[in-house]
């Protein structure tokens, strides 16, 4: 067929089907995500965004569908699927910061352990990292001497360390108190200007209209809509969306 | 006292003896417990079932009964070795059901959210446990493990009541019954034998338990 490498979308999702009990959370869902796109996911609450997150890396198993990750289909357990991890960067709203390790210690584990990279090396560009992210001064404190905002950012710095193809950011900010909101807002529009392929949950409209590519609007377990930010928000096609939106608006 | 201080070389050695199986027992059980906890939160159901059929029959079945199949049953097997392995063996498939539960316990109170955290950088599961969870679990675990092998001591009187030879409980057998030496000095001498082991593995868990809460 001739397609490049950098043509083939580096995310593609194809009717995952995802059952918790008779529950369906999801239903047949499609997505594709190119390289340097983001992609923002919102809807309203239950519609599945996590469960679709989750699914690209296989933190959750899925009972039906094919998905694919630089072209590559999801390795269903052991040492292929921990090497495609790897290479799928994940922040969580509750941060996950390991509990017992200094920040520094964070973000050299997946590069020393996984990468086998030398420490020195390792640590090196960890600093380099949580620079970039603002917390430089803090890599010997443990977790639970930051704020939230600046354990955020370490999260992101911790993923970054494993120089990801892709990142998933699930509600980044929905366990931040207000003011903290957009230090990690920030972080995470820097990196979408330096050409970052990300996939980002997230009730932060301001975010989705400034950096999405393209806005996926899911509800009751389905994509009911695709379209880039500004149709989208001025003018959403189905109906769901423009009931999600309105209420958005008055709230 | 008599009869204790006349023969305190007996002791003495049944006490060496003892202190034997306790420490082979410790060491196995911990290294089989620690196994099986892992079979028991690993991903592949054949493991998660071995472990969870092993605790569920090991736990429910007496000691005593335990140690008649070791002692007994497996020799009918044409397996040879010595009361005293037989002995040991018994007493660590016994004491490692309960090791395994004390640390799947201490697993499943690091929050879901590490593990998670630790897959999603691309660790294994060997990686996940031996790098994130285990080191947070080990708060949580140390002090019901103790208990666990503190229980398991005094066990090592009735594996003695098996006759292996030679350690506490048969050097008070043969003193009483052999020789004839009145009963109560000389349960009340291996009861102080026992307590120089038990005690010191007390205190030994108190001050573990104070040294890991400090470090929180
Ligand atoms: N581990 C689970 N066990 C059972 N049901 C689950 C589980 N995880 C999610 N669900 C169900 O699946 C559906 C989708 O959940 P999901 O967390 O993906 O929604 P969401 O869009 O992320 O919602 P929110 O905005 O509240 O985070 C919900 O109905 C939820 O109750
Ligand atoms: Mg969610």
């Amino acid at each position: 067929m001739g397609t490049t490498a950098a043509e083939q979308p580096l995310v593609v999702a194809r009717g995952v089907v995802k059952r918790f009990g008779d529950h369906a959370a999801l239903k047949g869902v499609d997505l594709t995500v190119h390289r340097g796109e983001v992609v923002v996911v919102i809807g309203p609450s239950g519609s599945g965004k996590s469960t679709l997150c989750r699914t690209l890396n296989r933190l959750e198993t899925v009972d039906g569908g094919t998905i694919e990750i630089d072209g590559q289909p999801l390795p269903a357990e052991g040492r292929e699927l921990a090497r495609l991890r790897a290479d799928v960067g994940m922040v969580f709203q509750s941060f996950n910061l390991f509990a017992h390790k200094t920040v520094l210690e964070n973000v050299t584990l997946g590069p020393v352990k996984v990468r086998r990279q030398p420490r020195a090396k390792a640590e090196q560009r960890a600093r380099e990292l949580l620079d970039r992210v603002g917390v430089g001064s803090q890599a010997e404190k443990l977790p639970a001497q930051l704020s939230g905002g600046q354990q955020q950012r370490v999260a992101i710095a911790r993923a970054l360390a494993m120089d990801p193809k892709v990142m998933l950011f699930d509600e980044p900010t929905s366990a931040l108190d207000p003011e903290m909101i957009n230090e990690v807002l920030d972080v995470m529009t820097g990196l979408a200007k330096d050409g970052m392929t990300m996939v980002v949950v997230t009730h932060e409209m301001g975010f989705a209209r400034r950096a999405a590519d393209r806005v996926v609007f899911m509800a009751d377990g389905e994509v009911a809509e695709v379209a880039e930010p500004e149709a989208f928000f001025t003018a959403p096609s189905s109906r769901r969306a423009q009931d999600f939106l309105s209420k958005l608006l008055t709230h | 006292m008599d009869p204790v201080l006349e023969n305190l070389d007996l002791f003495w050695g049944g006490f060496v003896r003892s202190l034997g199986i306790v420490l082979w027992a410790f060491a196995g059980s911990m290294v089989l417990g620690t196994a099986l906890a892992v079979c028991r939160v690993s991903p592949v159901p054949v493991l998660r079932a071995v472990g969870t059929g092993y605790v569920a029959v090991v736990r429910n079945t007496p000691l005593t009964v335990v140690l008649f199949l070791f002692a007994f049953g497996i020799p009918a097997l044409q397996v040879n070795a010595s009361f005293y392995v037989f002995g040991v063996a018994g007493l660590v498939v016994y004491t490692a059901a309960f090791v395994c539960e004390a640390i799947r316990s201490g697993i499943n109170a690091v929050a879901p959210g590490q593990a998670e955290a630790a897959r999603a950088i691309g660790l294994t599961f060997g990686q996940t446990l031996t790098q994130v969870v285990l080191p947070q679990a080990v708060r949580t675990v140390v002090p019901p493990l103790g208990n666990v092998q503190i229980a398991m001591v005094k066990n090592s009187a009735v594996v003695g009541a098996f006759g292996v030879g030679g350690e506490l409980f048969s050097v008070a057998t043969r003193l009483t019954s052999a020789q004839g030496e009145p009963r109560l000095p000389v349960y009340l001498g291996v009861a102080a034998f026992f307590l120089l082991i038990t005690l010191p593995a007390g205190a030994l868990l108190a001050r573990t338990e104070q040294r890991l809460a400090v470090a929180r």
